[in-house]
């Protein structure tokens, strides 16, 4: 923006009529006022002034390409490392082990960029324009005894951290050798990267591009590769909630790496991720991967349903009691088991557990059990269950569903009204605007300029306290440990109430249950069931809401993945009355 | 200014059932039909969170707008200014639009803005695209007006008229228009200052001349910048209404009736009471013919029948030599009359008894009927009923005599509103309700004889 140098042009604006121009990069004059970019550029006009502008302007022309922003050369794919890099690194921070930045996700990358042509093999898709230096004789020692083929050379620290180096310079560690190409002239016209322009553009058959979206996908399969103590709910929640780089993570690149033209399609997100959305890639990518069986989620691991409802039952406040009725609906359907929940890519093709949606599907089932929710046996229940805890004050309180319901309504309204307003006021833009190219650069700085100074003035009107404050990471988003007037904490409240001894074992009082789904859609939509939330239970659909809000998912999900636990738990009923049997009678033992 | 298209096409994301809702009547369900209905309204991309986001946001600044929390509604003003960098550019390209109304009603408003804060605010909104320069131009000066910062708000519309933006849309024409006329207006209120400075001094004085030479050079620069607006149709009195006092001013009789009688007469402008009294002031200054303000009244008659010009349209009327008009002068007070809010005119009522009279007296009887015929069965209740007639009576003596009278001839001597009145023993009015009854006798129109 050449403002000096543009006082030399007098002509009012043919739009606006100002006399105030500046000079774009390609050396055309532009209107300050309107933007208005004008046909004319400069050595035209000094023409006549002075005679031998026309070498001036030559000089003028050359230096001003020279001055196009350019930084470094890279390629898309090392944009992709970075984010990967600032992710794991946010992990780490989150209390993840340091092996999975090191080890693991470094080896899905790895085999990534190998599978996808881009590295690490005979032919990478580079060298059809340039010549490259191609790895061959790579000594293998891998991690993986499974995976021999596997390489994990020691020429890319990237994602190892070396000491005292806690930024790693990305320029000079590359994953595969970069001829500095002649023609990254041309190219860099179109984009900051090398290869922006032609990376989108690929469209091969078989190869899953990268895209950021995808990046959460590679951090959670190493995240249940590690078998961490991390859902994909919370990995999501914490990319909304900014503890995990993903909405302008290209801000985090280093100054010289540039991003315009089509790196803006690239890396530019203005969308938080979403589970379905997500989960898909997940198996996408480690199908691509081609990756083997992971390690047995076993009793132990948090992600095995028994653990997680407890988890759950804890985060909405329902009794610990439940907790054993969770773990019966687990065993029963069959759900615990190592083989049904072991992620693996090649024997199951294109599925995988839905741990948090599962468990916490699991307790929906376990309080259809208990109460029915037929927006009537449960307000009779809580009713008895009130009336005893007026006249037993000293002993162990019965569980209350409605005081239950009462405590988690208020609860989760202020939630979600507190998640709605930060939603509103999230600011999406990034400090660096990308633009398309050299003409639309002043333009989008301009703007750029324009909203900050604009937010500048309306922050003065504000008030002192800053509009939110950053949560810290938390796993749980309720806490109900201080009694509180209104807060009531139901943990250690009992399901006597509920539920009745017969000979030796416990069974539920109430004796009915409905199905979520009396018929599952066999057709070529693969489609379990829709969810039409008028026709349920109000409480029904209270429960519903309040877990798809805890783990930011779809209703709809949810009921589906309640169906599919009916289903197993009621596998004879499916398979034997397929009548108009709406409510099947129950009896079962606990 | 919420886009409604926009809230139709949007799925229902917002609440947590997302899951398209195919109709379940007939038992068939197509939720993948429903989801490619609705990528196609969204031309075929989902929408994205960004535009989500701040379009609840827009919708809680107007939320707190509404409820006048001026400080929250700053907070979100704060994120929604990222609007602007849109990647959607029809959306970028009318969130300036957006952002000025928001954002001039919040600085308004809130406690801690100032009049410097307003202008900044305005200078760079004015900046942000082109279509929206005038119309903040105009509103900024307005707001200065507000502020009483005269000086400030002519230099911003000076500035403001002689921006040009390519070919000018006709939109844009009349918003320059009125901007000239708004400067007009100002300097209106200059020349009208000085005119008063003028009339305190002494036509001998030294002074007198220099002042009356620069009263010149304004009304000059004002009618150039008023007589542009006034030209276009629409309603334009406070421009109308200075330049006319102007040109009257310096003898231009004839400009000035010009200028008001196409105001109040040209087709295209849009019918206004206003247009047709000032025609009509102008022409009682002019000392015009009473046919030719009768005939300005008239038209007056027929948009605003109760107003207040109506008597003196009535006492014109009367003094006509025309038959027609002495007719037209009755139906003008009933007219009146009929109004709520001039059923306590003492004058309407005494022009109504005297002229009643006179018409019945003049054997008119016909016109009187005419009138009363399709106000016989409202008027009684609306005018004369016996709680009326006592409370008039205890607010204003007069008003009851001269409604009594009306009464008495309308309805005869039996109606209530008449009985009441006349039953009342009052000194100084004695004469009248005495002389009241005789009139009822002789002319009222229901012989109770008969």
């Amino acid at each position: 923006m050449d403002l000096e140098e543009a006082k030399e042009f007098k002509d009012r604006c043919s739009q606006c009529a100002a006399v105030s121009w500046g000079l774009t990069d390609e050396g055309k004059y532009y209107c300050t006022s309107c933007h208005n970019v004008t046909e004319r550029s400069r050595e035209v006009i000094n023409t006549e002034a002075i005679p031998n502008t026309k070498i001036q302007a030559i000089n003028r022309g050359l230096k001003r390409k020279r001055k196009l922003e350019k930084g470094w050369d890279w390629y898309v794919c090392e944009g992709f490392q970075h984010i990967l890099y600032q992710q794991a690194k946010a992990l780490q921070t989150l209390g993840v082990g340091p092996e999975l930045k090191n080890e693991v996700l470094h080896n899905f990358w790895k085999r990534y960029l190998q599978k996808s042509k881009q590295a690490y093999c005979k032919n990478p898709v580079y060298t059809s324009r340039r010549k490259t230096t191609v790895l061959e004789d790579n000594p293998s020692h891998s991690d993986w005894d499974s995976e021999p083929e596997l390489l994990s050379d020691l020429s890319c620290p990237s994602f190892v951290e070396s000491g005292a180096e806690s930024q790693p310079d990305v320029h000079t560690q590359k994953p595969f050798p970069i001829i500095k190409a002649s023609q990254s002239e041309t190219a860099s016209v179109c984009s900051g990267s090398l290869d922006g322009v032609e990376y989108s553009l690929r469209k091969e058959k078989g190869i899953v591009k990268m895209t950021v979206p995808r990046t959460l996908a590679f951090c959670y399969l190493s995240l249940l590769w590690q078998r961490e103590t991390l859902t994909l709910a919370d990995l999501l929640r914490f990319v909304e909630e900014e503890h995990i780089p993903y909405i302008n993570a290209f801000q985090h690149f280093p100054e010289e790496m540039k991003l315009y033209g089509r790196d803006k399609g690239i890396f530019a997100i203005e969308s938080w991720p979403n589970y379905e959305d997500i989960y898909k890639k997940i198996i996408e990518v480690a199908t691509f991967l081609d990756l083997p069986r992971f390690p047995d989620i076993t009793e132990d691991c948090y992600l095995h349903p028994n653990i997680l409802c407890m988890k759950y039952l804890m985060e909405v406040n329902l009794p610990d009691e439940m907790h054993d009725l969770t773990c019966h609906v687990v065993k029963v359907t069959g759900m615990g088991e190592v083989d049904f929940l072991t992620f693996d890519p090649i024997a199951k093709k294109g599925k995988t557990v839905k741990y948090d949606v599962q468990a916490v599907a699991v307790i929906v089932v376990v309080l259809k059990l208990l109460f029915l929710l037929d927006d009537n046996l449960e307000w009779s229940l809580s009713n008895i269950a009130e009336k005893y805890n007026e006249k037993n004050e000293e002993d162990k309180p019965w569980f209350d569903f409605r005081k239950w319901y009462q405590v988690m309504k208020t609860a989760v309204d202020e939630k979600k009204q507190k998640w709605e307003e930060a939603r509103a006021k999230y600011l999406w833009k990034s400090e660096k605007p990308l633009y398309h190219s050299a003409i639309d650069r002043s333009v989008v700085y301009k703007r750029r300029e324009m909203v900050v100074s604009l937010q500048k003035q309306f922050s003065t009107l504000v008030g002192s306290t800053p509009t939110v404050e950053k949560q810290s990471p938390s796993s749980f988003q309720f806490s109900w440990t201080e009694e509180g007037s209104d807060r009531t904490c139901f943990h250690g409240h009992s399901l006597q109430g509920v539920l009745k001894q017969k000979g030796q074992s416990l069974m539920t009082k109430n004796s009915l249950y409905w199905l979520s789904t009396q018929k599952f859609c066999k057709s070529y939509c693969k489609h379990v069931t829709t969810y039409e939330e008028s026709n349920f239970s109000l409480s029904y659909q209270f429960i519903l809401n309040l877990f798809s809000f805890l783990l930011r998912i779809k209703t709809s999900l949810l009921h589906e993945e309640v169906s599919l636990i009916e289903k197993r738990l009621f596998k004879a009923k499916y398979s034997t009355t397929k009548k108009k049997s709406s409510r099947s009678r129950k009896a079962r033992k606990c | 200014m919420s886009d409604f298209s926009e809230e139709l096409i949007r799925p229902t994301t917002e609440d947590e059932q997302g899951e398209p809702r195919a109709p379940s009547g007939t038992g068939m369900c197509f939720p993948w039909l429903q989801k490619h209905i609705e990528t196609i309204a969204t031309g075929g991309k989902q929408e994205k969170d960004f535009a989500q986001t701040t379009s609840a946001c827009l919708s809680l600044i107007q939320e707190a707008l509404l409820k006048h929390q001026w400080q929250r509604a700053a907070e979100y003003m704060h994120s929604y200014f990222q609007i602007l960098e849109d990647s959607d550019s029809n959306k970028r390209q009318i969130a300036p639009e957006i952002i000025w109304r928001l954002g001039s009603e919040i600085l308004y408003y809130h406690p801690k803005s100032s009049v410097e804060t307003f202008n900044t605010f305005a200078d760079r909104m004015k900046n942000i695209g082109v279509m929206n320069y005038l119309k903040i131009s105009l509103q900024h000066a307005l707001y200065l007006l507000h502020h009483g910062m005269l000086e400030d708000a002519n230099r911003n519309l000076s500035q403001a008229e002689t921006w040009r933006y390519g070919e000018k849309s006709s939109s844009q024409e009349v918003l320059i228009n009125l901007i000239q006329a708004y400067k007009g207006l100002l300097q209106y209120y200059i020349w009208s200052k000085k005119k008063m400075e003028l009339s305190q001094l002494d036509e001998d004085d030294y002074a007198y001349n220099t002042a009356s030479q620069n009263m010149l050079n304004h009304s000059w620069k004002t009618s150039i910048n008023l007589c542009a607006l006034i030209q276009i149709p629409g309603v334009w009195d406070p421009f109308v209404k200075s330049y006319v006092e102007m040109l009257e001013f310096y003898g231009d009789q004839d400009g000035a009736r010009e200028v008001l009688t196409n105001y109040a007469y040209d087709e295209k402008f849009p019918s206004n009471p206003n247009a047709h009294i000032y025609l009509y002031n102008f022409l009682k200054r002019e000392k015009a013919p009473r046919e030719k303000l009768i005939s300005v009244l008239k038209i007056l008659y027929q948009i605003v029948p109760s107003h207040k010009l109506m008597l003196e349209f009535h006492r014109l009327l009367r003094k006509s030599e025309n038959e027609e008009h002495h007719k037209l002068g009755l139906e003008v007070l009933f007219g009146v009359l009929d109004f709520a809010g001039c059923t306590k005119n003492i004058t309407a009522w005494k022009y109504l008894a005297k002229y009643l009279r006179q018409t019945l007296m003049g054997s008119h009887l016909a016109w009187v009927q005419e009138e009363w015929n399709s106000r016989k069965n409202w008027w009684p209740s609306f005018h004369f009923s016996y709680f009326l007639a006592k409370s008039d009576w205890k607010e204003d003596k007069a008003l009851a005599c001269e409604k009594a009278l009306v009464a008495g001839l309308l309805l005869g001597k039996g109606c209530r509103y008449f009985r009441n009145i006349s039953k009342q023993d009052h000194q100084v009015l004695k004469k009248k309700i005495k002389q009241m009854k005789k009139s009822v006798k002789k002319y009222s129109i229901v012989n109770p004889g008969l």
